[in-house]
């Protein structure tokens, strides 16, 4: 028994892993990557006869069996690399990648700054965290109040 | 203490309003090729950046049709005016390839498949060009769907119309243009 167990593990090991099976290709999947080229906005919100256009190319190639990736590979072919919703690697475009990383990595140092200026800041009045107590004013006026109760 | 603390956010400001000030300045058309023409100038064209062949291989340009007078029609099968001009368009191309001149289509924002099936369509014999997004026509100030160039023999642009052509706006600029010599 343990002997067919051992086999079946190491068969389950061995054999080669099944092809991933490809997603097939949904225009509804496309559309929010792609833009209309006229009207500058995502092709899944746009209704204009250049967009209706693309949308037929796209639903061609997915009556053809393509991929997502050779969908969106056709497209950058026919109507070139601003057909796709993601900004270019290169010239002023690099800004829009850059941008979002900067503004993370201020905001980020913007809240290590702010914190340790806090921690600072609590330090003189409550060196071990604890209650700061009464202000001075307030203690004389305590004990004056106590002493008159006590009388 | 507090001063120290607003020069990031005045920079960052300031890196805000100089992209919002980039973004404004470029999305505008480019209005110099009307203003010459509206005093009568005839100036060299915004760009001659080759672009790709419509249904063949390699690229070409208005610099392949020096010496020619050529009519750059800017056209795409999705436009329902650009379609109503196109018979005009080659009846035009018929007249001036006897003179020594020609129709340039540029076809734009449009997969060759569809380009392709138009000029088959219109029976269109004269070469096209593609412009895949729009770029190219960007650079010459369009504005919309057709628009015609006029190009004279020495390579200036004599002529801009940012609408469909006319009979009569074809009969009265190019006659002129093709009797010129280069």
């Amino acid at each position: 028994m343990r002997s067919l167990i051992a086999a079946l593990v190491a068969v389950a090991l061995l054999a080669p892993a099944a092809p991933a099976a490809q997603p097939r290709a949904s225009l509804t999947d496309i559309e929010d990557e792609v833009m209309c080229l006229e009207c500058g906005t995502a092709l899944n919100v746009s209704n204009s006869a250049v967009a209706d256009q693309e949308r037929e190319f796209i639903a061609e190639l997915i009556a053809q069996g393509k991929t997502k990736q050779e969908i969106k590979d056709a497209l950058v072919a026919e109507y070139g690399p601003r057909v796709l919703a993601e900004p270019s690697d290169e010239g002023f475009e690099l800004t829009a990648w850059l941008v979002p990383v900067v503004a993370a990595l201020g905001a980020l140092a913007l809240v290590a700054l702010t914190a340790r200026r806090w921690r600072r800041a609590r330090r003189p009045d409550e060196p071990d965290g604890g209650d700061p107590g009464l202000d001075p004013d307030d203690a004389r006026r305590l004990d004056a109040e106590l002493a008159a109760f006590d009388r | 203490m507090r001063a120290r603390a607003y020069w990031p956010v005045t920079i960052a400001a300031a890196l805000l309003v100089g992209l919002l000030a980039y973004g404004l300045t470029t999305t505008g058309a480019d209005t110099t090729l009307d203003a010459a023409m509206a005093k009568g100038e005839r100036v060299d064209p915004p760009t001659t950046d080759s672009l790709p062949v419509l249904g063949g291989d390699g690229t070409g340009s208005l610099a392949d049709y020096a010496g020619k007078v050529v009519l750059v029609n800017v056209w795409a099968s999705w436009c329902p005016p650009c379609k109503e001009e196109l018979p005009l368009i080659q009846e035009t191309h018929e007249m001036m390839s006897a003179r020594d001149g020609t129709v340039l289509g540029i076809d734009v924002k449009e997969n060759s498949g569809a380009a392709l099936e138009a000029v088959e369509e219109y029976g269109l014999t004269f070469p096209n060009l593609r412009d895949r997004d729009g770029s190219f026509v960007r650079e010459w100030g369009q504005t919309g769907y057709p628009e015609n160039y006029v190009i004279d023999r020495n390579g200036k642009v004599a002529a801009v119309r940012r609408a469909p052509v006319t009979r009569e706006w074809l009969d009265e600029t190019l006659p002129p243009l093709l009797e010129e010599s280069a």
